[in-house]
């Protein structure tokens, strides 16, 4: 089961990675789950200062950027 | 440099349109051609560059190479850097917070908060393509230094307790996360960010660029110094306050200022209305309320509006 977490404090960036990154899962066929961290407190101390940012079960993989569905899927797949 | 461009132009209005060298139609629109090409190139190329060289400097470590700086060279240091990060409104708190509560000094903070969006490299191309080299470094060393002077004064200021809406004295470690980005990717980065701000500005691009070839053709030399010209001294702070709601609209608005210039109002004046537009702006003045005070609001703001009326000012006086 992967945790694949979208920070942001709902810029149109971050829907627009929630729904890039729920695709990429989907399509991998992967047990996964989505959460939406928008507290701010949270977002600064897992390391992103810059949103939109993906983290996968509480591990951040990359922030201020929405990538390409090839390099998504490989991200979430991946990340342990 | 832009030589092919304006043949290009030339060829396109004198040529296929048919319009006379000499008609007013003729100058405004090849203008306008010359401009507009010019201009997309310039942002092509240059936002592509400095994406490339983005992937190598996120914020975090950003941070981190701030953090290791005594603290009156951290302050050039996040100006420095300040300049090349792209700032977005949605991430001034996560970024403010993220300086902060890793032990970033908060004038040093202010530094960074105030150079990221007034020196941003679309404000930096327009002003190069419309106004040249000369008056582009003006404004990026004006900016960078009121940068320093501000974060300098609110450090003196000793304002912490003004800070708001999260722990202060929770501190965090910095982290720098991400596997390093292989070249492949920063280019697909660079090409992304590139595409996505041209898709934004293209809009206001053009419509300034086409005001102001109407401006160039059609005002009268000028006709705007009598209101605007150097020895008027509201025109300074009038161009600071009006320039403040038309934030993120760098790209529209310098096209059409370069035009007005032309026409008589003082550069003073136009740098102070330029700065107003790109660093100070209301939402971010709203969604930093979350984190401080409104008194330490206002403070932050007072002093960068002083430091844009300063410049606006002494340019004047100096070029006059």
């Amino acid at each position: 089961m992967k945790k694949i977490q979208i920070l942001g404090m709902g810029c149109a960036k971050c829907s627009k990675l929630y729904a890039a990154a729920e695709a990429a899962a989907k399509e991998l066929g992967l047990e996964y789950q989505m959460e939406k961290i928008n507290d701010m407190d949270r977002i600064v101390e897992m390391g992103v200062m810059m949103t939109p940012a993906l983290a996968v079960n509480g591990t951040v993989k990359f922030a201020s950027r929405v990538p390409g569905a090839d390099e998504l899927k490989k991200i979430i797949l991946e990340a342990e | 440099m832009f030589k092919p461009v304006q043949l290009l132009a030339d060829w396109v209005v004198y040529g296929v349109l048919g319009l006379g060298r000499e008609t007013l139609a003729g100058s405004s629109l090849n203008f306008f051609v010359f401009d507009t090409i010019k201009i997309f190139l310039l942002l092509a190329g240059i936002i592509f560059a400095v994406s490339i060289i983005r992937t190598f400097l996120p914020p975090s470590k950003i941070r981190e190479i701030i953090l290791k700086k005594s603290r009156f060279s951290g302050h050039l240091w996040a100006a420095g850097l300040g300049i090349i990060t792209p700032f977005c409104t949605c991430s001034a708190i996560p970024l403010f917070l993220g300086f902060v509560q890793t032990g970033i000094p908060l004038g040093v903070t202010f530094s960074f908060l105030v150079a990221s969006p007034m020196i941003n490299e679309v404000a930096l191309i327009m002003l190069f393509g419309m106004f040249g080299l000369k008056i582009a470094a003006l404004y990026a060393l004006s900016g960078f230094i009121i940068a320093v002077i501000s974060g300098l004064l609110i450090g003196r200021l000793n304002v912490e307790h003004l800070l708001e809406g999260f722990d202060v004295s929770k501190k965090i470690q910095n982290a720098v996360f991400g596997a390093e980005m292989p070249w492949p990717e920063r280019f697909s980065f660079a090409r992304d960010y590139t595409l996505d701000i041209l898709k934004t500005v293209w809009p206001y691009v053009l419509i300034g660029i086409g005001l102001g070839a109407w401006i160039h053709g059609y005002v009268p030399e000028n006709f705007l110094a009598r209101w605007a010209g150097a020895d008027k001294w509201y025109a300074v702070p009038l161009a600071t306050l009006v320039g403040i709601p038309l934030y993120s609209n760098a790209a529209g608005v310098i096209p059409l200022v370069s035009a007005l210039t032309e026409k008589g109002v003082a550069l003073g004046t136009t740098l102070a209305f330029m700065m107003a537009v790109t660093g100070l702006s209301l939402p971010e003045f709203l969604i930093l309320r979350r984190v401080m005070k409104l008194k330490l609001l206002f403070i932050f703001f007072g002093i960068v509006g002083a430091g844009i009326m300063f410049t606006g000012f002494l340019f004047n006086f100096v070029m006059s």
